[in-house]
This record gives C-alpha cells, structure tokens and sequence, in this order.
C-alpha cells in the first residue's frame, strides 16, 4: 500500500516528464507501423500475385524478425546514428513480417470462387485489387497490423540504448538507480500501450471478420 | 450468335482438353453443356468469356472473333452464373447486384431501379434485402442473387457453371423453375454446364454432350432420349430414363394365333371351330384373309343352315398390329369385347389380342420400370 502511494506521488510528480516520454514511445510506434503498412502491404499482395517472389519476400522479411533486437538496432545505429529516426527505422523492420505474411496470406486466402466472378463479371485485375482481394483480406490484415503493434511497443522499450527516449528511458534509469517506482512508471504505462493496442485493433479486426463470415 | 469452328485447347502440359469442336449455340435458347468431369464442358463455356484462351480455331461473337475483342469488354457484355454462387461477402445484395453497371458506370438512379426490378422478379422484397449481406441469406436465395447479378447489365448472354449444383434438392428443382420460367421473360442466350441429365431434360433446348473433348450428340432432349446415337450417350442418359420414356408395348409381342373362318364357309363349318376351340366369337375373313367382321356362337346356332356372310357382324372393332397396347385397352374397354382382331395395314387379318395378353404385357412393362406406375 506504501509502495502504491509512493508510486502514485512520484508519477503526479514527474507526470509531465512521464507524459512526453509516453508520446514519443507512441510517436515511434505510430510511424514504425505506418512505414511497415506502407510498405509491406505492396509487398505482401506482389508475394501473393508472383509466387515466384514469394519465398524470396517472405524469408527476407523473417530474416529481419530473427535478427535480435538489440543487435538490429545497435546495426542500424551504425548506418544512421543515434535518435528517434533510427528507432522508427528499427520499429518499420520489426513489424514488417506479420504485416507482410497476413497480407499475402489474406489475399491468398480469398474465395477463389469469388475471385472468379469478380473476373468472370469483368473486373480488371486492379479493380479485382482494389474492390474484392483487399477488402476481403482486411480481417487477415487487421491480425497482422495487431500483432505488429504488440511487438513495436515491446522493442521500443530498449530505444535509451541509441537515444531514441521513450518509456525506455525511465525504465532504464530505473535500472541503473536500483529505483523499483522508477522501473514500474515506465513498465506500467508501457504496457497499458500495447494492451490498448491489442485491445482496440482486435476489435476492429473482429469487426471487419463478422461482415465477411461465409 | 455464337460458334466455334475448329476449336481446340491444349492446355501447357500437353492436355487436349478441346479436340475440333464445332458448335453453334442457339440464340435466345438454353443451351446445355452436359458430360462427365473432365470431358470438355466447362472449358467450353470458359473459352466464351476468355476466362479460358483457345489454342487453335475461332470463336465468333455475332460473327467477330472474340479474340480481336477485350476480354475485359466481353466479360461485361456476358453474364456469368457460378458454381459456388461467387457473390462478394462485403458487399450488400445491392452492391452485388449492381456489381456490373457500376463497373459499366451507369447512373445511379438506372441502377438502382434496375436492381430493385430484378429483385421483384426473384420474388425478393428490395425492402428487405437491398441491405442485407449475403451471409444472411439462405443458399437459395443466394444464388438467385448470383442469377439477377448476371441479368443486371442486361447482356444477350449469360453463362451458368453448374449454377444450382451447391444447392439443396429442393431449392435446385425452385431454381430450375424459375429459370425456364424467367427464360420465357428474358429470352437470352444461355450457355448452361451441368452434370446432371435431369436438369438437361427439364431446362434446355438444346443439349451438347461431351466426352473427352469431343461432342458425342447434340440435340432437343427428346432427340437424345429417343434417339441415342451410341452406348455412351445411353449410359448417361441412363437405362431407366430410357425405360420411361419407351413406348407401350407394342401389339405385334402379344399377338395370338387365332382361328378365323372365310365369311363363303357354312355357318356349321363355324360352329364346329367355335366348339373345338371352346370359344364364343370367331373371325371372319375375305377369300384373300382380309378380315370381314365377328360371328357369335349364338347367332351361329340360331342360323345353323346359312352361310357364315349371312350373320357376320361388319361394325365390330378390329386394331392395326402397329398400334400400342394403350390403344387396344382403349378399344376393349369401350366395346366390351373380350379380345380384338389385329390387322396388317392392309387389313388382312393376323391374329388376335385379348385381355388377358393385354395386362401381362402392361405387368411386364411396369415391372421394367421399377414398379413406378
């Protein structure tokens, strides 16, 4: 009960501190996931439309996920040197393979009896694109977008070690302090992030489902 | 109007799906693509939208072929019904529907009363449904949309692949109705693959059968089933089918022998046969057999000293040996006689058919039936 209101005062305390910190753990979140999309939506439908650049897109693409994240980032630090941008830049690699694979596997996975009558009907193949495969393949899509998330909070935590900020910050002082309030005003706030994340984009991803159930 | 001439398809990995087919499609009619899987059918029906490329020969849409014109073009020009319904599970009905004037970029207002028009004619309230996803819709009534979805854009074609195949029996036989029925509203073109020979019967004008390839006879479904041109066509309409449609059977398998009596004979040379034979009535012929008329053993009795002419009934009922055995039934049961002369188409006179011969052959022919009378 001490510990709680200990805790409590030193995050009212330190709360504008706190606050920032949350934002850019966000910030970088936002922009790693929205390069991924950017980028790895194209990338899954091409694996899905030319089986042949598949294996090749998608063993790459997990190649970058097995690499440690520490190790990646420190990498990428050497390229682009410390800060937020690098971050972000790690955050894009990290959520590039569930984006990737849940894309081709969303577009592979449409009916193929509904791809044939939106040919059969005289859709161009970007029509087919744009009206059929990728609606139909936003559920699958949504799941990936999920778990990307999830994992880009997560790897944000370590964003001190190549001065990126963020919530890492805290928790990382925490450590070096042997300041357990430190250690938690970071975790928690961390954590609520990534259960949000979960939380909100699970819904939209049950709600995109429920439409299209057979 | 639709031909192939000469068409073949052979597909990459050496496959002759098509072997030399020459083919018109009626216009305005259904057409029927029937065969075992793997015989060609379908692929036919795929080569008219170019879901499907040719490899040698020529297509002719209303005498262009379809090859010069953009498969995308052609596709919009045809409806196109298929197997597994295909209807867009994020789009409501509405959107389905007007899936191809919206591609086609028809106006709004023409889309929509076109769409609630076609709803009216499947019996589906636009009220209701316009709204709906077609996950909230029955089997049924998802493939009536798949139908309307095809007539939207108002094309001289449709093409159906097996389009009520996925369908409960109950709600396939509905369907079927209603497409002949719809057929007499509309008046297209339909291109119809099925595997099923009951539908071929109850929907087309014309059946094409296939078999590896090849058309093995195409015709009216009467001209099939009357007329099979080989084993292959009758194993698919199969035996029973056949059977059903068979004729009566015919007089000429249950004629029996039968005295008769030249009508210059004495009455007594008459009575003598009736008695040896134990029979009633006898027949009586010309000098050259040609039948005459029926005596009676009574009259006979009471005339015994006369000539059998004398006494000859000439208004009783004699029947063609061509004749089926309904048509003697017929003649028996209005006239009360217990047997009918049978006639050559000259009128000479053969034999005789009675009652008894009458219900064993009609016993023989429900037995081959299955028992179904």
């Amino acid at each position: 009960m001490n510990f709680l209101t200990e805790l409590g005062t030193y995050v009212v305390e330190n709360q504008s501190e706190l606050l920032s910190m949350t934002w850019t753990h966000i910030l970088m979140v936002i922009y790693g996931i929205a390069l991924a999309l950017l980028v790895g939506v194209p990338l899954g439908i091409l694996a899905a439309k030319f089986e042949k650049i598949a294996p090749f897109i998608l063993s790459s693409t997990n190649i970058l996920q097995l690499i440690p994240s520490l190790a990646m980032l420190a990498i990428l630090m050497l390229y682009f040197g410390l800060g937020f941008q690098t971050m972000v830049i790690g955050l894009f690699f990290y959520s590039l393979l569930p984006i990737v694979r849940n894309t081709y596997v969303g577009i592979k996975e449409v009916d193929k009896s509904v791809t044939e009558a939106g040919k059969g009907i005289g859709m161009t193949p970007g029509q087919l694109l744009r009206k059929i495969e990728v609606p139909l393949s936003l559920p699958f899509l949504m799941a990936g977008l999920r778990v990307g998330s999830v994992i880009a909070v997560a790897v944000a935590c370590i964003g001190p070690y190549i001065g990126a900020g963020g919530l890492g910050d805290e928790i990382i002082s925490g450590i070096s302090l042997q300041s357990e309030i430190k250690i938690y005003a970071g975790a928690i706030p961390a954590t609520l992030i990534a259960i949000i994340a979960d939380a909100v984009l699970g819904r939209f991803e049950a709600k995109t489902k429920a439409r299209m159930a057979p | 109007m639709i031909q192939l001439q000469n068409v073949n398809k052979t597909y990459d990995d050496g496959f002759e799906a098509l072997k030399d087919i020459n083919l018109e499609f009626q216009e305005e009619k259904i057409n029927v693509l029937i065969g075992p899987s793997g015989c060609g059918k379908t692929t036919t029906m795929k080569l008219l939208n170019r879901l499907t490329d040719h490899t040698s020969g020529e297509i002719l849409m209303n005498g262009k072929n379809i090859k010069e014109i953009d498969p995308i073009e052609l596709r919009r020009q045809m409806g196109y019904v298929i197997q597994n319904i295909g209807l867009f599970p994020h789009m409501t009905i509405y959107d389905n529907v007007a899936a191809v004037p919206k591609l086609l970029k028809w106006d709004k207002k023409t889309i929509k009363q076109k769409v609630d028009a076609l709803l009216n004619m499947v019996n589906l309230d636009p009220e209701i449904y316009r709204t709906r996803y077609p996950s909230e819709l029955s089997g049924g009534q998802q493939q009536r949309i798949g139908v309307i979805r095809a007539l939207a854009a108002e094309p001289d074609t449709i093409l159906m692949d097996e389009p009520f195949s996925a369908l409960d029996p109950i709600s396939r036989e509905q369907l079927q109705d209603e497409l002949v029925h719809l057929q007499q509203e509309i008046n297209k073109t339909i291109v119809f693959v099925t595997h099923d020979m009951d539908e071929a019967i109850k929907i087309a004008d014309q059946i094409i059968l296939m078999e590896d390839g090849n058309i093995v006879q195409k015709g009216t479904p009467n001209e099939l089933v009357t007329n099979p041109v080989n084993d292959f066509v009758k194993d698919f309409i199969g035996t029973k089918r056949l059977k059903n449609n068979q004729s009566m059977p015919q007089l000429s398998s249950i004629k029996k022998a039968f005295p008769s009596i030249t009508k210059s004979k004495p009455v007594e040379d008459a009575i003598k046969i009736m008695v040896e034979k134990q029979i009633s009535y006898l027949p009586v012929v010309e000098e050259d057999n040609k039948y005459k008329g029926i005596i009676n053993l009574y009259d006979a009795l009471s005339h015994k000293d006369g000539y059998v002419h004398e006494i000859t009934n000439t208004t009783s009922n004699a029947v063609n040996i061509n004749s089926d055995a309904a048509e003697a039934t017929r003649i028996i049961s209005g006239s009360g006689a217990a047997f009918l002369p049978l006639l050559s188409d000259t009128q000479e006179y053969l034999g005789v058919v009675d009652n008894q011969a009458l219900l064993k052959s009609f016993e023989g022919f429900f037995a081959d039936r299955g028992g179904e009378i």
